[in-house]
């Protein structure tokens, strides 16, 4: 029997009506994912920090010339194929077919302007452009690289240099980057505009982020989600928590003390994998006198023999055992073995405590001197328990450690360029965003006045400089043989262990905990990219 | 329900003395509140677990087996060792070790030192400026009175908790992130200081308002005293016993804002850490099986402040004389 509206009651309508709206908002494949993070996505701007979990946020929205693909090999991006004619120029085919969230058109232009911007002062990423790079318009949808000298390993670094929309930036006075010491925040820190398969429908600084799929993004999407939650959860056990009652699913990373709860948990696993990141600790060799120390008129860490007593008290296999429970692998070089093929030619000696004593002797120093130490909170696995174990190390040499663990935003806003290199002495972690030792070798170890390049030594907290090891870095940029390169680098690698640069530390375990009903991409430079997560039914 | 049951009067009460012995002690023992304090069995733990917290924190380098805050003395090697009793317990380590080898009894015995440091001079702080403020607005009157009790007014709208916070964050902008540990200190006294002396000058002004329409105050105006000794001699001595009553509670207060800052991070460095400073960084292993880095922290700082508000309670209901 047939039933008109008119027939049907007022209940009946209703009942069809809520039906009806479940079926239609409520898509069954369509799921929400929920990633807590320790630490805090400040800031929106995609060149106000090089830090790989705020590159990781930022590439959900917005996107490069390139991309790096689930093993990390390079693909395209936005420029959808380049060649390099001449050594020194490099030609890029943008996509036509892409669009920012806005609806404006992808062009050359966004192109050129963001070279520019990437370069201005504020940006944390200028080195992602080689000292002179010139960028030429050549049609809309083409455009030029000139570069002063060959370089073959420029794009490598592209992934995380993602483009902006000049118009958006124009009309929104975003045409300057925010940089990491800003305090009040700027338009870009607070708004995206970009490419990439979400868009941000709202950012709590702190509090939460909330990622939408944008429907106009030009490739084929791998996920079934529809919202992205993160929330910053810094307290570990909070985190772990979270992610054993269900109410996040995805965390980054787990401490160290939880693997084998949340494994034995039933309802969620720990991702491991050895990371390509390397911790170390660096001391400050280029001032006069140190910023933050007792010692007036001179620079302790001018003389060697303090930088070798440093190196030979700190016992990093203790490290390794005690603070790190012996998930990560102390290491003798600043990259990683996976990134370097002659890394087996390195081996850290071991922690010699009463020859550094007699090193600080030596020095002038029986007993000691006070100095401040700059260390992140909530940046790496127990970041602040391994400079506490190091502050007691160095206490058996008689240093007095005044401990500054703050979280992240506060110690990158001190101690990196735009902040004024303000350290004395810190512990950092860096993976070279090529995958490539030359990355580590420029920015972390160049000397940083250098007025060839201005962007050498953009990382270099501890203003190591030799001249020697700058001549091989630039000779391995253009050396094209590959193990006459590698040669190279072991050579720099050299000068700068005979120099005690740096002290390396480890590289750290990946360590993400992700729900069972969660399935996704672990890449070992951990970055966490949703837009590889599928998330099973409910 | 037998008469047994029901319990006769708490202890069989010694005969009060007649004849008063000779000397303060002997008064302080005869008085009134002497004798309430040996009427209740509560009371007296009370006071003999506090009297035990501060003891072993004024000895706490004879006690404790290292210095926790010196870290030339924490061996790496001796991390997250269980407490004795159990079966990969160590000597010395009675109540075990945190994650950099710190001996958990040593750390609660150095943080009492800040915790209650921090608490004693916060009150002495927080009294000292309300008893004044209190005093004058009382004494004076008028538009003093007015512009004290509306500052104080507004102030009581603010959890003391977020005016800590804000005069922490306040004072650490200005002086910068890194202060030594002195200055950290003295930033906790104020910061607690200043977020509870309303309650004192709102007690005080009270008192001062009833007690100066006396005759005795009449008495001493007369005679031409200047209102400073008036203030301080005739009417502060009359205003004394709930002064006592909010300091003994109050002290509890600023021993757990103290635990609070510290337990949020904006409290003492993690190289010297109080009572909340120890509960913060042991939290994040309660749940993996190493309970006891934040579990006995814990429980030291729950009995400190619950003695002290037993003691605070009595203290109120001993000087209250319509509870007699």
């Amino acid at each position: 029997m047939q039933m008109s509206v008119r027939q049907m009651s007022v209940r009946q309508i209703l009942l069809a009506a809520i039906t009806a709206s479940i079926a239609a908002f409520a898509p069954a494949s369509a799921q929400t994912l929920r990633y807590a993070n320790q630490g805090d996505l400040k800031s929106l701007d995609p060149y106000t920090l090089r830090e790989t979990t705020t590159i990781a946020h930022h590439g959900h929205v917005y996107e490069g010339l390139v991309a790096r693909d689930k093993e990390l090999k390079v693909v395209p991006g936005l420029a959808e194929s380049w060649e390099t004619p001449e050594p020194t120029r490099w030609r890029f085919h943008l996509r036509h077919d892409v669009k920012f969230h806005n609806g404006d058109p992808f062009t050359a232009d966004d192109v050129l302007f963001s070279a520019d911007r990437v370069r201005a002062v504020g940006s944390d990423f200028a080195t992602v452009l080689p000292a002179g790079a010139k960028f030429v318009k050549v049609d809309d949808y083409t455009v030029d690289v000139m570069l002063a000298s060959p370089n073959p390993i420029l794009i490598t670094q592209w992934d995380g240099w993602y483009i902006m929309d000049k118009k958006w930036c124009e009309e929104n006075s975003a045409v300057a980057p925010t940089p990491a010491s800003a305090t009040t925040p700027s338009y870009a820190s607070l708004h995206e505009n970009g490419t990439g398969p979400f868009f941000i429908e709202s950012h709590q600084p702190g509090v939460k982020t909330v990622f939408k799929p944008y429907a106009g993004w030009w490739r084929k999407p791998e996920h079934n989600l529809k919202e992205i939650v993160f929330t910053p959860i810094a307290s570990a056990s909070t985190r772990v928590a979270a992610l054993l009652s269900g109410e996040v699913d995805v965390i980054e990373p787990v401490p160290i003390q939880d693997i084998q709860r949340v494994n034995a948990s039933g309802n969620a696993k720990v991702l491991t994998g050895p990371e390509l990141r390397t911790l170390f600790i660096g001391m400050d060799q280029l001032r006069d006198e140190l910023l933050y120390s007792n010692i007036k008129g001179k620079n302790p860490f001018k003389d060697i023999r303090v930088r070798e007593a440093f190196y030979k008290a700190i016992d990093v296999d203790l490290i390794k055992n005690r603070v790190m429970r012996g998930l990560s692998t102390p290491s003798a070089l600043m990259i990683a073995p996976e990134l370097f093929s002659l890394s087996k030619d390195f081996i850290r000696p071991k922690a010699d405590p009463e020859a550094a004593k007699k090193l600080m002797v030596a020095a002038g120093y029986p007993d000691g001197f006070e100095v401040t130490m700059d260390c992140p909170n909530d940046r790496y696995v127990n970041d602040a328990a391994i400079c506490e174990a190091v502050v007691g190390m160095l206490a058996r040499i008689g240093v007095k450690i005044d401990l500054l663990a703050q979280p992240k935003q506060l110690y990158f806003a001190k101690v990196l360029k735009p902040g004024g290199f303000k350290t004395s002495f810190f512990m950092l972690g860096w993976q070279p965003a090529s995958q490539d030792s030359h990355n580590v070798m420029h920015d972390i170890m160049g000397c940083r006045e250098d007025p060839q390049d201005t962007s050498r030594g953009a990382t270099n907290l501890s203003g190591y400089c030799n001249k020697d090891f700058d001549a091989l870095t630039d000779k391995a940029l253009v050396e094209t043989d590959a193990a006459k390169r590698d040669q190279l680098i072991k050579q720099a690698f050299e000068i700068s262990i005979k120099d005690y640069a740096y002290i390396p530390l480890h590289q750290q375990a990946l360590a993400w905990g992700v729900s069972n009903k969660v399935k996704l991409t672990q890449r070992p430079d951990n970055q966490v990219l949703l837009y590889w997560a599928t998330k099973q039914e409910q | 329900m037998t008469e047994t049951a029901v319990p006769q009067q708490a202890e069989p009460s010694a005969p009060r003395p007649r004849a008063a012995p000779a000397g303060w002690l002997g008064r302080a023992l005869d008085s009134d509140v002497f004798y309430s304090f040996r009427r209740s069995r509560l009371t007296m733990i009370a006071g003999a677990v506090t009297l035990l917290f501060f003891l072993v924190a004024i000895l706490a380098p004879l006690l404790a087996v290292q210095d926790p805050f010196d870290p030339a003395q924490l061996q790496l090697m001796n991390s997250r060792i269980a407490p004795l009793w159990t079966a990969d317990g160590q000597s010395p380590f009675l109540l075990g070790t945190d994650e950099q080898g710190r001996d958990v009894l040593s750390a609660i015995l150095y943080g009492l030192r800040i915790s209650l440091a921090v608490g004693v001079l916060g009150v002495v702080f927080a009294g000292a400026l309300g008893i004044l403020l209190g005093l004058i607005a009382g004494y004076f009157g008028g538009a003093v009175d007015s512009l004290i009790m509306r500052i104080a007014d507004v102030q009581l709208t603010f959890p003391a908790i977020l005016i800590a916070l804000l005069v922490n964050g306040v004072v650490k902008s200005v002086f910068g992130n890194r202060l030594d540990a002195a200055s950290t200190l003295a930033v906790l006294v104020f910061a607690i200081g200043l977020s509870f002396w309303v309650q004192y000058a709102r007690t005080v002004r009270g008192s001062v308002m009833v007690e100066k329409n006396r005759d005795y105050v009449a008495a001493a105006q007369l005679i031409g005293l200047p209102a400073p000794v008036i203030m301080l001699r005739h009417v502060l001595p009359n205003t004394m016993g709930p002064i006592l009553v909010i300091a003994t509670i109050n002290l509890a207060l600023a021993i757990i804002t103290e635990a609070t800052l510290s337990f949020l991070g904006a409290g003492m460095p993690d190289t010297m850490p109080s009572l909340g400073t120890l509960i913060r960084v042991g939290n994040n292993y309660l749940f993996s099986g190493e309970w006891w880095i934040v579990a006995f922290p814990g429980f030291s700082l729950a009995a400190l402040i619950l003695s002290i508000n037993l003691l605070g309670d009595w203290l109120r209901d001993a000087l209250n004389p319509k509870l007699r």
